[in-house]
């Protein structure tokens, strides 16, 4: 019986794992489009960083269930990390980005003991206060960070010494994607890992997850410094591939709009964040080339008819097309586990 | 089916991208039109709208086409459409810029691309050495600031509280005011309020206890009405201290709508709607008229003065861009309806008259009247470096 379930789990988990056809297409289109949309380079290279940062609340919010109104503190300290770097002398990117993860895995670390105490609302509270803390010290430190008027004078060194940033933004636009997508292999790996279904049960129930013998404490902190880092190197991306840091990085609107590309995509699935992304800067960009002045209110009805007549999130839609004979199979090999469902991933 | 989300979406974009039969002469007027800054934008746009409505859309022999884009005063947006604008649209000169961050992040491309660019509002001194293709038709702060100080000097003020918004521009206001009174044998004492949500009520009581000859405060031009209500909350306004300062706390898009508690506000700027000429008239006149009785402000000024400086310049190039076009622009000089200005051909920062006004009533509504002039001013920061 026990080692039936533990096969059961093992099976459930390698299903996950293996790669479906639509996410290869995913990513082929993505890599398509360094090739066939050039000129929208630009706005690519930012979809791909909020992407990545919308991936990275995810591994808290979706996979964890840590409700943060502050993420930005981490992406606004790695875009910090590495533009200050790069302003001092030490332009190399990849360089840039370790620093980045490191300097917001630091962080992440230290206040996630923090994260761990009191109810969601507590939590939205303290996610929110670092956040702001790091504004404002920003804003004071102005010798380092340049203040309100943003850190000038950044030069980004080549990408392994080969690529130069160009001012069409192709090169950007590769870089973060390239990165993106590591990031995004990781991620997927680790939430179809033991340790990823260990914090799915803790997000539905944390008392029962201790009870049966998870750490619940050293998961999540694990968990919340590795979304992070993630968070990190978001901010890296964006600093090097624009060469400018402002204090914006850090501001609240950051936080509340990445939590909206991912309630728009799917939260607690991994192209949610992705996903969401592309149809929200899409949509902005779309609609404040129409309307440069009332834009934000058509962006606002669209998505109040989005929750309201969908409900459901834009990828189940996407799921729902899928043909069902490939999800058919899978349950006659193993029975789905009981409180996961199978958009996990 | 993601595939095809994706190329849908991807569609969309490659059609708002390709719209370019004939070559007109692009500019690109990027500006804050939402979030808090809103107003800087809606300013600038409608005055940059009406330029265009009174001199035609053609100069030397191509038609004009104004693109403006909001980038939500979020200065990684203002770089990405910048750059946007450079590379797809292929645009002659860009304008806007309503916050100082806003106006450096795109200063590199400015210098990468060769495409000047007409700062309209953003105000920090240091803006126009971050690139040589970067001309400002506004102001910097400490060029509205220092008439301020020796204006105060030479009626009798001694003692000086100030009050400013804690961030780049207030701190110049700050240290160029202090500055410059202490010079004239003065006393300064410096309080600083933060910018985000800024409750004032506990540095006025410190003002109050001090009592100062006058208060000297600069914040930006949205948080005026609030610093008012608190300052008459706080029975300031009874207590004899005056109130000065740059004319960003009495500005004339909000100060008809902070009732007699600005009356009598002492402050120095470029731009008044009150300002006193046929050009000025007719400027205000038709802005309302276009704009629903809306009352241009210092940013409008910016905006409208900056439209002229592009058109002046591409008639002079006879429609160059690039390098030629920011030539033609130094050393020009024109009547806006601020008054005489011109460009400075060093720094190309705008030089003009700076005007000593006082909150009015006038016709039933708030101005701020210009009593005393103090012309050709540059601003002293650059003027300081060079000398």
């Amino acid at each position: 019986m026990q080692s039936d379930t533990a096969d059961n789990v093992r099976a459930a988990l390698g299903r996950r794992g293996r790669w479906g056809w639509g996410e290869v297409a995913f990513w082929l289109v993505a890599a398509a489009t360094l090739v066939f949309l050039p000129e929208r380079h630009l706005i690519l290279n930012e979809i791909a960083i909020i992407g990545l940062f919308a991936l990275s609340l995810d591994l808290i919010l979706g996979y964890a269930g840590i409700v943060s109104l502050g993420h930005a503190a981490f992406f606004g300290l790695g875009a910090y990390a590495a533009g200050i770097l790069a302003k001092n002398g030490i332009g190399d990117p990849l360089l840039g980005l370790g620093v980045a993860a490191l300097a917001a895995a630091i962080l992440g670390f230290v206040t996630s003991f923090l994260v761990l105490r009191g109810s969601d609302l507590t939590k939205l509270m303290v996610t929110l206060g670092v956040a702001l803390v790091l504004g404002e010290l920003a804003n004071q430190m102005s010798w380092l960070t340049g203040g309100a008027d943003g850190l000038q004078g950044i030069t980004m060194g080549p990408i392994l010494g080969l690529f130069e940033f160009d001012i069409f933004g192709t090169v950007a636009y590769a870089y973060s994607l390239v990165v993106t997508f590591v990031l995004f292999v990781i991620a997927r790996r680790i939430v179809v890992s033991p340790y990823g279904l260990s914090l799915r049960s803790i997000r539905d129930n944390p008392l029962r997850a201790r009870a049966v013998g998870i750490p619940v404490n050293r998961r999540l902190v694990a968990v919340y410094t590795l979304a992070a880092a993630y968070a990190g190197v978001a901010g890296a991306l964006l600093a090097q591939t624009t060469q400018f840091v402002s204090l914006d990085v850090l501001a609240f609107h950051r936080s509340a709009d990445v939590m909206l590309v991912l309630v728009i995509g799917g939260v607690g699935y991994l192209y949610g964040g992705l996903i969401g992304a592309v149809f929200f800067k899409v949509l902005q960009d779309v609609l404040s080339a129409w309307t440069p002045q009332y834009w934000q209110f058509w962006i606002g009805l669209i998505l109040v008819l989005l929750v309201l007549a969908g409900r459901e999130r834009l990828t189940d839609r996407v799921r729902a097309l899928r043909p069902r004979s490939r999800r058919g199979l899978a349950t006659d090999k193993a029975r789905p586990l009981p409180t996961t469902t199978a958009r996990e991933v | 089916m993601l595939r095809r989300t994706f190329l849908g979406a991807a569609a969309m974009l490659a059609l708002t991208g390709a719209a370019s039969a004939q070559e007109p002469l692009k500019i690109g007027l990027i500006l804050p039109m939402t979030g808090p800054f809103a107003s800087t934008g809606r300013q600038i746009e409608a005055a940059a709208k009406l330029y265009m409505q009174q001199n035609g859309d053609t100069v030397a022999g191509k038609k004009i086409q104004l693109i403006v884009k909001d980038d939500t005063g979020t200065a990684d947006v203002t770089k990405r459409l910048a750059q946007e604008l450079i590379v797809n649209d292929k645009i002659a000169v860009m304008a806007g810029f309503g916050l100082t961050p806003l106006a450096l992040a795109p200063a590199p491309l400015a210098t990468q691309a060769k495409v000047p660019a007409v700062v309209m509002a953003a105000a920090t001194a240091t803006i126009t050495e971050a690139s040589p293709y970067i001309v400002r038709t506004s102001f910097t702060l400490p060029q509205a600031t220092v008439p301020m100080a020796e204006w105060a000097a030479q009626n009798g003020i001694k003692k000086v509280a100030t009050l400013v918004s804690d961030y780049g521009p207030g701190i110049d206001a700050e240290k160029a005011f202090t500055s410059a009174f202490t010079a004239k044998g003065g006393q300064v004492e410096n309080l600083r309020v933060p910018l985000a949500n800024p409750d004032f009520s506990p540095f006025l009581q410190k003002v109050a206890d001090a009592k100062p000859d006058a208060l000297f405060v600069f914040v930006p031009s949205g948080i005026g009405a609030q610093f008012m209500k608190q300052f008459v909350e706080r029975g300031l306004d009874k207590s004899g201290i005056k109130l000065i300062g740059p004319g960003d706390v009495t500005d004339d898009d909000l100060l008809n709508n902070m009732g007699d508690v600005a009356l009598g506000a002492i402050t120095t700027q470029h731009y008044s709607a009150a300002h006193d000429s046929p050009e000025n008239k007719a400027f205000v006149e038709a802005f309302k008229k276009a704009n629903n009785g809306m009352r241009p402000n210092f940013m409008a000024v910016g905006g409208y003065d900056g439209m002229h400086l592009i058109y002046e310049g591409l008639k002079k190039t006879n429609g160059q861009g690039g390098q030629a076009l920011i030539d033609a622009m130094k050393g020009m000089s024109w009547t806006s309806p601020r008054g005489p200005v011109s460009i400075d051909p060093q720094t190309r920062d705008i030089v003009q008259n700076i005007y000593v006004r006082k909150v009015e009533r006038r016709d039933g509504e708030l101005y701020n009247v210009e009593f005393a002039t103090i012309p050709n001013v540059k601003d002293p920061v650059k003027a300081a470096k060079s000398n």
